[in-house]
Order: C-alpha cells, then structure tokens, then sequence
C-alpha cells in the first residue's frame, strides 16, 4: 500500500486555520526554515482513509487470539473504558493537583489512587502500593531501587541480585541499571529452581532476588517459601516480577509467599490495554521493610477530625515518605490505566478474580492436552496459565522450525505464540490462552496447530514459504535488524 | 563435526593453539542455536580477562547473548571483519569466524578444556 507520503497532491490541504484576528508578530528571520518542511499534502478524507486502510491490518485482541505467552493479552471489557471517558475523569488537567484551588477538584481521582493501592495491596498481601511506576520494567526499576534503599540505609554493602536462567531479560537489565552485579542460578530439568543450586550463588553480598512465580517456564517454583527464607538468613530481599500474576489471582499472596517486593502489570493481570504503546501500568507493591522507602508524592486519608473546612472538605492529600526514593514518574503515573484496572478489580470482585485465574490455567492446560499429541511439552508436568512447547524434534527431522509454525499460525488467522522465549528452551513456543477465551476458540487454535504438524511431515516446504495470505511475506529479519531505516525522507 | 585440534568450553567456545596466541571462536552448534547473527560486539586489544569472563556479545534474530573467556589471558587482536559483517561466522565459524585472539594465557585453564570427542558427549547431553 502507498504511505501517506506517496498520497501526496501538491496543494491539498487537510485543516482550514480560522481567520486570523490578532495582529501578525512576525517571526524573528533566523528562527525560519529556509525551505518548506516536506510534510504529505492530503485532505482530511485521504488522512482519514489512510489511517482506517492502516488500522484494519492491525492485528489486536478485538479481533483475533492472541495466546503470546507470558504477555497476558486478554480481552480489555469496554466497561472500563467507558468509566475512563468519563470527563470528570478525563478532563483532569494533572497540574490542578498543584494548586490550591484545583486540590479540592482532584479529590475523587485521589480516591481512585488511593482505594487502588489498598485493592492491589490485598490481593498480592503487601503492605503498600505506589501506582507510580508507568510500565512493567519501570516497576521492576524501582523494585530494584528500593531494595538499593533499604541496604544503603542499613548500611550493607552489598552489590549483587540473583536472577534465574528462565527469568525475562528485564530483570537482569534493571538490576544492571540500578548498578547491580547479576548472578544467574539455572534452572534443574524440571524447569523450577532447586534448593541446591540457589544455595551455591546465595552469598552475603547478594542484596536481593527476583522470581517469576510462576517461572517463564509456566511453573510454579515449589521452593518459593524455602528460597524466600534463606534469602532473608543472608538478609537479602525477595522481589517478585508480577508478570505471571494471573496464574495465581485470588489462589495465593506473593506477601504471604515470603516475598519483600513486587510489581503488578495492570496492562496485562487488570485487562488495561497493552502492547505496542500501552501505556503500560506496572505499579509497585512493599512489605514493612522497603514501605519507609515508596516513591512520593503518596496519596494519604486525611483523619476526619483533621479535615480541612474547605468545599468540599479534602479527604485525601499528598505526602512524601521520610525515607522516599522521590519521584520516579511525572505527576501520578498513568493514572488513567490505573482508574480502569480499579473499575476491573470492582467489577469482577474476589470471587471474579479467584475464576480469573482458575480460568486461565484451565484454558492454558485444555491447550496443552490436545496438543500434546503432536507438540512435545518443554516439561513433563506442572504447567499453569501458559505452557511451553519445544519444537526440537520438528528442527531437527524435518527442519521445521518454531518460527515455521508461528508464520503458518498468521496465515489461519491467529496471533502467533512467543517462539524463542524462554531461552532455556530448544525452539520453545510459549502459548497463554488467558481466561477470556472460549473452548470454541481454543478448539479452533489447536486444530490449526494439529494441522501444521501434519503439514509439516507432509509439506515443509510450504511451511518455510508462510505466511502467504497476509498484505507481506516472510519478512527479512536479519534486514530488519542491520538496516533498519524507519524515515521516509 | 567439530574439528579435532581445537579444545572446547562448556559454553560452546572453541579455541586454537596457534603457537604464541591462542584463537577463539563459538561452534557450530552455538551458531545454529543462535539463527543469523545481526550484531556482534568485541572486547578492546589489551584486556585482561579471567576464565568465563564475558568478553564478547552476540545479538542474533532469536536472542542475545555472551561470549565468554574459555581460559584467563590478554587479548591481543580482535577479528575487526565481524564488526560489519557478523554474518561471517554463520559461514564459518570455525576459520574465518574467530572472535578474538589471546596471549599469555592460563596453561592450567587450556589443559583442561575438553577435547572433540569430549565435547561431542557433552553436547548429546544437552
């Protein structure tokens, strides 16, 4: 398809400026371009065509599956959204929170805040929540951060974080950011961590280790509690990465696990909107050790007796931790993101959550149990909201590989599984079905599945030829890489 | 098959006697694990490192990963060629593929890496 600066007519105009009724300020001369910026020259109707031609190639969850595993894409319910556009909501300018005036108008959007942490602190048993943090990775950020807090408060000396083998490749760079030497602990054949080889790395200058529970295996760590207490013998802290939360919502508490911090991806466990900007939501949540150290401003309850004689009176203000790390986003984080993972949690309650989670492990092991038939599981048992396949076999006899199956996927009209992560796995394929999918959709994606393995014996050729039905081919990802040139002038 | 004279780590580097300095590579098995490579980083002439250091990156269409020291030593040249054409060790990485060369290097450390046909098992094992 043309791009838009291909669409160009010279002289069409898309925007009709309003007369102007101010007398003219000239520019000053040096702050003039010599030549005219070369923007496309279209109508509204052309900009509007373009970009609905664009949007109907898009792949997203309202209008496919899409099982990409350890990314949690369900469905986003349009309640949410449709309490997001309310304009009490949406038309909060974020500096009214800054002035006098304006405090008492931001009163409800505090609730929202503050009633959001204290939901996300009981499900996950932490003691506080900051909604902060604006992504995953920016959550594990300031994890890591305040795990550097509490030591360098304490006065330890400590310089390493201990990351397993299967963990996501953010781990390692956020403790790496926050000027953590990283010890990698590898994981036994049965995918989890064994007692064994955690005690080998665990040393006095280990300040802190993230898990995923579960691992990016899809299992649960069966040590989690043993790990939890010998990490807190060496006076090390436990984070957890919330990305696999869904497996576990409303089953267990990451607090009640042993675990000291975590963050929660509300774009990925609360049904926000996700993937390909987001914005994301990874807030962060503490236990009595690291709350002293939260980032501020916080959002505090104001005691009744001490309320303000203001209209209306302020139930909620800001305050900012002795011991705070300080600021770690503009303003409140994504606060919208934020308002319609609140309006999730309330919709579906304990109970809705508590399915959430059954569900999604259900779906994940249905998957798992029909494929097995032509899919080698990557482990032998445990698996819960997603499973991993390794396709090793397939490379090896008919030089089919993982990436193979995951283009022939788009061509049936499914979003194509992680393929190479975990790195731990030979050809992995990483499926999550998420809870929102029906067992028709599910019968449908494994008959495709079925069928590609059938395919591959017969036809592999065809198989390194996909994806054929789709506006592009198999794309160059080598290319892709070295060359990459996204400007169009 | 992985060649004879070579000696091999545990992290799929090779590496080659040359008499004064001692050439490292990864094997073919590291490179079909790793797909295209798309980028290849090489540590700076003159570095000293320890046995497993990480000393080199490699970003390929699948995954991103390290090369490692297989023996302590100086690094004494660097194979400049991968730097615009990483593609190279995909061909051969056995001869033209070589990621760096070290000199004065632990012995001990040398002697110990496995032969051929050790690493042939090691790999059935993996």
């Amino acid at each position: 398809m043309e791009l838009i600066f291909e669409k160009t007519r010279s002289g069409r105009r898309g925007v009709t400026l309003d007369p102007l009724d101010v007398p003219e300020a000239p520019l000053p001369a040096e702050l003039l371009r010599g030549d005219p910026a070369p923007l496309p020259e279209v109508s509204e109707l052309d900009v509007v065509r373009h970009f609905t031609h664009l949007s109907q190639r898009n792949f997203g969850v309202d209008s496919n599956f899409y099982p990409l595993g350890s990314c949690t894409m369900k469905y986003n319910p349009k309640m949410a959204e449709a309490v997001a556009a309310n304009a009490g909501f949406r038309d909060l300018h974020p500096h009214l929170a800054t002035t006098p005036a304006g405090y008492a108008c931001c009163q409800g959007a505090f609730e929202v805040i503050y009633e959001t942490e204290r939901l996300l602190a009981g499900i996950s048993g932490m003691r506080e929540v900051s909604l902060q943090p604006i992504a995953g990775a920016h959550g594990e950020l300031t994890g890591v951060l305040l795990i550097a807090a509490y030591h360098r408060d304490k006065g330890h000396r400590k310089d390493t974080i201990i990351i397993p083998d299967s963990a996501h490749g953010t781990n390692p760079a956020s403790a790496a950011i926050a000027g953590f030497k990283v010890l990698q602990v590898p994981s036994a054949p049965d995918g989890t961590i064994h007692l064994d080889s955690f005690r080998k790395v665990l040393n006095e200058n280990v300040a802190g280790v993230m898990l995923t529970c579960p691992n990016t295996h899809g299992l649960f760590e069966p040590e989690v509690r043993k790990i939890a207490d010998l990490a807190h013998q060496a006076d090390a802290l436990l984070y957890y990465d919330g990305a696999n939360l869904n497996a576990i919502i409303g089953q267990c508490r990451p607090g009640d696990l042993g675990f000291d911090v975590m963050h929660f991806n509300l774009h990925k466990t609360f049904a926000t909107p996700h993937g390909m900007g987001g914005p994301g939501s990874g807030p962060v949540g503490v236990g009595d050790k690291l709350a002293p150290y939260l980032p501020g401003p916080r959002v505090v309850k104001v005691d009744s007796a001490n309320r303000s004689a203001g209209i209306p009176p302020a139930s909620y203000k800001l305050a900012t931790p002795e011991k705070s790390i300080g600021r770690i986003a503009p303003f409140f984080g994504n606060f919208m993101i934020a308002l319609r993972a609140y309006a999730y949690i309330l919709a579906l309650g304990g109970d809705g959550l508590r399915e959430v989670s059954r569900h999604a492990v259900l779906n994940a092991n249905y998957l798992l149990a029909r494929l097995k038939q032509a899919y080698k599981p990557a482990f032998p048992s445990g698996f819960m909201h997603e499973c991993v396949l390794t396709l090793s076999d397939f490379a090896s006899e008919l030089d089919v590989h993982a990436i193979d199956v995951a283009k022939a996927l788009l061509d049936r009209g499914f979003h194509a599984p992680t393929v190479y992560f975990p790195l731990t796995v030979k050809e992995s394929m990483m499926i999550e079905p998420t809870e929102t999918e029906s067992k028709l959709t599910l019968d449908a994606f494994a008959d495709a599945l079925l069928e590609i393995a059938k395919l591959a014996r017969q036809n592999p050729q065809a198989l390194h030829e996909a994806p054929q039905h789709l506006p592009v081919g198999r794309l160059d990802e080598v290319k892709a890489a070295r060359e990459l040139n996204c400007t169009y002038i | 098959m992985n060649p004879q004279h070579l000696k091999y780590s545990q992290n799929h580097e090779w590496i080659r006697d040359d008499g004064v300095v001692f050439v490292v590579g990864i094997t073919d098995y590291a490179v079909e694990q790793l797909g295209d490579i798309t980028y290849i980083e090489l540590p700076e002439v003159g570095l000293d490192v320890a046995q497993d250091d990480d000393v080199a990156s490699i970003e390929s269409v699948k995954a991103a990963s390290e090369v490692y020291a297989p023996v302590g030593g100086r690094v004494a040249q660097i194979n400049q060629r991968l730097l615009d054409q990483p593609e190279i060790v995909n061909k051969s990485p056995y001869e033209d593929g070589w990621f760096f060369k070290l000199e004065d290097i632990e012995r001990a450390e040398f002697d110990a890496l496995m032969s051929a046909s050790e690493y042939e098992s090691y790999l059935k094992e993996q």
